[in-house]
């Protein structure tokens, strides 16, 4: 991650969301094994295995272990996760044998909604009184796994409609209501420890479980975040700013997009 | 026995207006010809049971034939969401769509207790979600054991299960690979079996991985050359991007929907949609 001044591409030649992107690929180093899930989560781990970790060992829940697709994933069921996979299995054989017998270090997770505890909500919203309840897609296998995985990345754009005071529905746990609840629930993994935004990075305060902001992206203020943020966001006592991204980790991140729209 | 049978007939004689059927293929090798075929019949009142609702879904709901969904995930794999899905929940249109919704790992265990003829599974799941509050197939159930507390949820044992696979031979065995989901299990949990596959051919072809299904578990065998299009048919076809794209803007609006139902599906036959 050194490099001289010379080498560092200047602020203007990134996005946000590549920033976001690139900080939760970093993420993933010292991990074996990641269950990605599709979109941001599957970017960023393919991104990882292209940069800092390249035996990143890619996990599907359409039942693919060991994926290295050559380009992004269109959906879960891409035949690219299969063809280029160490074993394909069933889809109750990927949640019950793998995910849920303990052996696979993180979970990689998107959200529509996040509360101060990390729990999410992919279900339903509510909109007001007198109208219906806005449909989300549904849980899919996010609470599993963040119930069973070691522990638990999540990536998301920072807005108040994603990071909410009170979530419309608890569809996955993160840290539930706060210290010892996992424990209560009988939830064996470590939860969520990191949120990655397009803003900075939450962790969760290890006294009080509740996210606190820890790290900015360069050029970001701690008031956007906090604006940017549905419930009195706290902010650690020495906030870090993130590595800028490399100029390998935007050119593989830019050829892994790009051979991502050829292949549709 | 499985017999050969053609789309319309196969159809006609297995699935039923107020049947439970699950359509699987886990966003890969989704039967969308044997669907269309239900939506040409009119097949209604169905129950619809399948993990991940996908376009498939979208256009049966959209047509008026579903009074439930039993589901995990209901979005639009890599485009966004099911807006036809999405209207008869939030709207009732064109009719209130009653729902049972679980997570994946739910599902695939629910269809595991299907296929072995037993009430429920156990698994590790469900803890502290808000889901088990809005159905009553998901409860808890005690380790005699150990004493511990685990997720337990219901059977699923649909009348009618449909899948596409890639091959079938002359007697009716049936052989699907790459991404192989839960369609042995969904399969195997059924009263009867419907499989449309890409073509019939004198000997299967080995292939790594792949699920073999005796032509004694299953009801009739249909020859449906792109029977899974737009989704992915390892070996035959990918997923047709472009039209997954595309349903979108059609999904969206109730009048474009009908439209595209009416010139795509109810105008078309089993035959000609087959040809496209």
């Amino acid at each position: 991650m050194t490099q001289t001044a010379q080498q560092a591409p200047a602020a203007a030649e990134w996005t946000s969301d590549e920033l976001m992107t690139i900080n939760a690929a970093r993420a993933l180093v010292g991990a074996r094994t990641v269950f990605v899930g599709i979109g941001l989560p599957s970017t960023a781990a393919n991104l990882a295995r292209r940069t800092a970790h390249p035996d990143l060992v890619l996990i599907y829940e359409s039942g693919t272990l060991g994926s290295k697709p050559t380009r992004l994933p269109l959906s879960i069921g891409d035949g690219e996760l299969a063809d280029t996979a160490d074993a394909v299995v069933s889809v109750p054989e990927i949640f019950n044998y793998w995910l849920q017998a303990g052996r696979i270090d993180v979970g990689f997770l998107g959200a529509a909604q996040v509360d101060r505890y990390a729990n999410i909500n992919t279900t339903i919203v509510d909109r007001g009184p007198d109208k219906p309840e806005g449909r989300l897609p549904g849980a899919g296998g996010a609470p599993e796994i963040a119930a069973n995985c070691g522990r638990v990345l999540m990536v998301l754009r920072h807005s108040t409609r994603n990071f909410v005071k009170k979530l419309d529905f608890v569809t996955t746990v993160g840290h539930g209501s706060g210290p010892g609840d996992r424990e209560r629930l009988g939830l064996r993994g470590a939860g969520p420890v990191a949120v990655i935004t397009d803003l900075g990075i939450l962790r969760p305060d290890p006294a009080t479980s509740e996210l606190v902001l820890t790290d900015l992206h360069p050029g970001v203020t701690v008031a956007q975040v906090r604006a940017a943020t549905g419930w009195d966001l706290k902010v650690a006592d020495t906030v870090a700013t993130t590595e800028p991204p490399t100029a390998d980790e935007l050119a593989a991140l830019r050829a892994l997009q790009a051979a991502g729209r050829s292949a549709t | 026995m499985a017999d050969i049978r053609t789309l319309h007939d196969a159809v006609a004689e297995l699935i039923h207006d107020g049947d439970t059927v699950a359509m699987e293929g886990f966003t890969h090798l989704i039967p969308f010809a044997a669907a269309h075929e239900i939506i040409r019949q009119g097949i209604t009142d169905l129950t619809l049971v399948r993990m991940t609702p996908d376009v498939i879904y979208d256009q049966l709901i959209g047509a008026g034939l579903v009074r439930k969904l039993v589901f995990s995930w209901g979005g639009n794999p890599g485009v966004g969401s099911l807006h036809r899905f999405r209207d008869a929940v939030e709207n009732g249109w064109p009719r209130p769509l009653e729902l049972d919704e679980h997570s994946h790992a739910g599902m695939a265990n629910r269809y595991v207790a299907g296929a072995s003829r037993l009430p429920f599974a156990v698994l590790r799941g469900y803890r502290g979600s808000d889901i088990p509050t809005r159905t009553d197939t998901v409860s808890t159930v005690t380790c005699p054991f150990t004493g511990e507390e685990l997720a337990a949820v219901a059977a699923i044992n649909p009348d009618v299960t449909v899948i596409h696979a890639q091959q079938a031979d002359r007697q009716g065995n049936v052989r699907l690979w790459g991404l192989v989901g839960v369609q042995k299990e969904a399969a195997l949990a059924a009263d009867r079996v419907l499989v449309t596959v890409e073509e019939i051919v004198d000997e299967l072809s080995p292939q790594a991985g792949a699920v073999t299904l005796p032509a004694w578990a299953i009801n009739a065998v249909v020859e449906v050359p792109g029977g899974a299009h737009p989704s992915y048919a390892a070996g035959y076809s990918v997923r047709d991007n472009d039209f997954y794209k595309a349903w979108d803007p059609i999904a969206r609006d109730r009048e474009k929907f009908q439209a595209w139902i009416r010139e795509h599906v109810l105008e078309n036959t089993a035959e000609g949609a087959a040809a496209r």
